[in-house]
């Protein structure tokens, strides 16, 4: 075959059509050959955080994948519940169900009145986590986003028992200023939410990031300190747990949860 | 052991010639994942990666690049090599990854690499073209290593994550400076090391644009 001149419009195309295919087959075999290890990496990265909010894993604790594995399977049930009715449901499967896939399409979510979390669909289904401590539920740890400076915030927070007092809350994905808003992700604020009330005595959602500091616990239960220089993301997460634990979040879930708890069926 | 043009090549852009203190090129990046050394070491080593790779193939299919295309293809090829990159590290080093977001993947509008190829690789053969993205990998790194350790050490009191001056907030005695995790402290510290560059090499300061014009050749048709 003979090859046209190189600055032929024959060549040109040629050559450009050849270096996109050549280029085009590392990029294809990556993205298919690594899926699978990076759905594995994203996967543990949420079950570590899933237990790090339930302190069955402490702060900067490393763990191997399979430890992560293990440790989770060992203490935490992860359930399906239906948002609006709060029941438990075996419609999807907990184990597999990607509740942020679920939320994006129409089919499997609902829109919610507008909120200053900017939360506008919630997925029919989401998945929260039981930890179990001596075949009882020690804990219960839920799925939460919202908006904060510059984009959705998601984590989880965890609540004791009783289903009203705050064990723990951590981000694992968002995008706020490192070192201002970014703070959320620091353990030692994180910690600070530990021991506080999320709801009032007349079941309202009660707590909320403050401006400054905030007392013990104890004498100060629904206050949280503000992060200093991230006032927006400060309110963004009281937002995000206002939703979240009100009528359209799972609002619905805990008050179910609490009645069965209280007729001792749990 | 090495001819004279791969030496200089290599050696060149360390200090005499560097891509951040002399050409002033990756800014952008050197701005951005220098908060803390673990993110900026990853960073230089998936530029390095990627200036070594798009140099060699760019420098090898030189004389086959119809020269009306030649900045797409450079394109082309480097941020098919971005890509790769970006999906090992999001297979390998997922936490690192994370915390780079998307600053792998702007490595392909990183003009280092793209100045590199256009600059060196469409001109030398494959060889030279090696040490030359080598060399710039490593001035590249040296300032962003120098960067972050800086605003590690000072704005977050750790170095490589771990802890060497303990925090008032954790009840040591250190107050971090605020400033040095924000992005415009990067420009204050490489402006500062150019600076410092140019003290001790005044080679590299800029000739005076201004051209003087001597009195007599004005007047006439002017």
């Amino acid at each position: 075959m003979r090859v046209p001149p190189r600055d032929s419009t024959a060549y040109i195309v040629g050559f450009a059509a050849v270096v996109c295919l050549v280029c085009a087959i590392p990029i294809a075999s990556a993205a298919v050959l690594l899926r699978p290890k990076q759905q594995q990496n994203q996967r543990i990265d949420r079950l570590s955080k899933v237990l790090g909010v339930a302190e069955l894993m402490r702060a900067g604790e490393r763990l191997s994948a399979t430890d992560v594995e293990s440790r989770f399977e060992r203490s935490v049930v992860a359930r399906a519940v239906e948002l609006k009715t709060g029941a438990f449901t075996d419609a999807v499967d907990a184990r597999t169900f990607d509740q942020r896939k679920a939320a994006g399409d129409l089919s499997t979510s609902h829109p919610v009145p507008p909120n200053e979390a900017r939360v506008f669909r919630v997925p029919n289904h989401a998945v929260v986590y039981e930890v179990m401590k001596d075949g009882k539920v020690d804990a219960l740890v839920l799925p939460i986003q919202g908006y904060g400076l510059w984009s959705t915030m998601y984590g989880f927070l965890a609540l004791e028992a009783d289903a009203t007092t705050i064990s723990g809350i951590t981000f694992y994905e968002h995008g706020e200023t490192p070192g201002l808003g970014g703070e959320i992700e620091n353990p030692a604020w994180q910690a600070k939410w530990k021991g506080r009330k999320a709801f009032g005595d007349g079941g309202e959602v009660k707590v909320k990031v403050i401006k400054g500091a905030a007392g013990p616990p104890d004498d100060d239960p629904f206050r949280v300190d503000g992060l200093s220089g991230a006032t927006i993301t400060s309110r963004g997460v009281s937002h995000t747990l206002d939703f979240w634990l009100g009528p359209d979040g799972f609002g619905p879930f805990l008050d179910q949860y609490r009645a069965a708890r209280r007729e001792g069926g749990r | 052991m090495l001819d004279k043009k791969s030496k200089a090549a290599l050696v060149d852009p360390l200090f005499d010639d560097n891509p951040i203190g002399k050409q002033v090129l990756g800014i952008c990046s050197a701005l951005a994942v220098t908060t803390m050394l673990s993110t900026s070491v990853v960073m230089c080593l998936a530029v390095a990666g990627v200036l070594v790779a798009s140099n060699v193939i760019i420098s090898a299919i030189r004389n086959l690049i119809p020269s009306s295309i030649r900045i797409i293809v450079q394109l082309t090829i480097i941020s098919s090599l971005v890509i790769v990159c970006d999906q090992v590290l999001k297979a390998y080093a997922y936490e690192v990854s994370k915390q780079l977001s998307v600053f792998v993947g702007l490595i392909i509008t990183n003009c280092i690499l793209m100045g590199r190829a256009e600059a060196f690789a469409m001109q030398n053969g494959p060889v030279p073209s090696f040490f030359d993205a080598l060399g710039n990998a490593g001035g590249y790194s040296v300032v962003l290593v120098a960067v972050a350790f800086v605003r590690e050490l000072f704005g977050s009191g750790s170095l490589m994550g771990v802890k060497v001056l303990p925090l008032v907030t954790e009840g040591g005695w250190y107050t971090p400076n605020g400033l040095l995790v924000l992005s415009p402290a990067a420009f204050f510290l490489i402006g500062g090391l150019i600076w410092a560059l140019r003290v001790f090499k005044p080679k590299q300061v800029e000739k005076e644009l201004v051209v003087h014009i001597p009195a007599e050749s004005h007047g006439g048709a002017a």
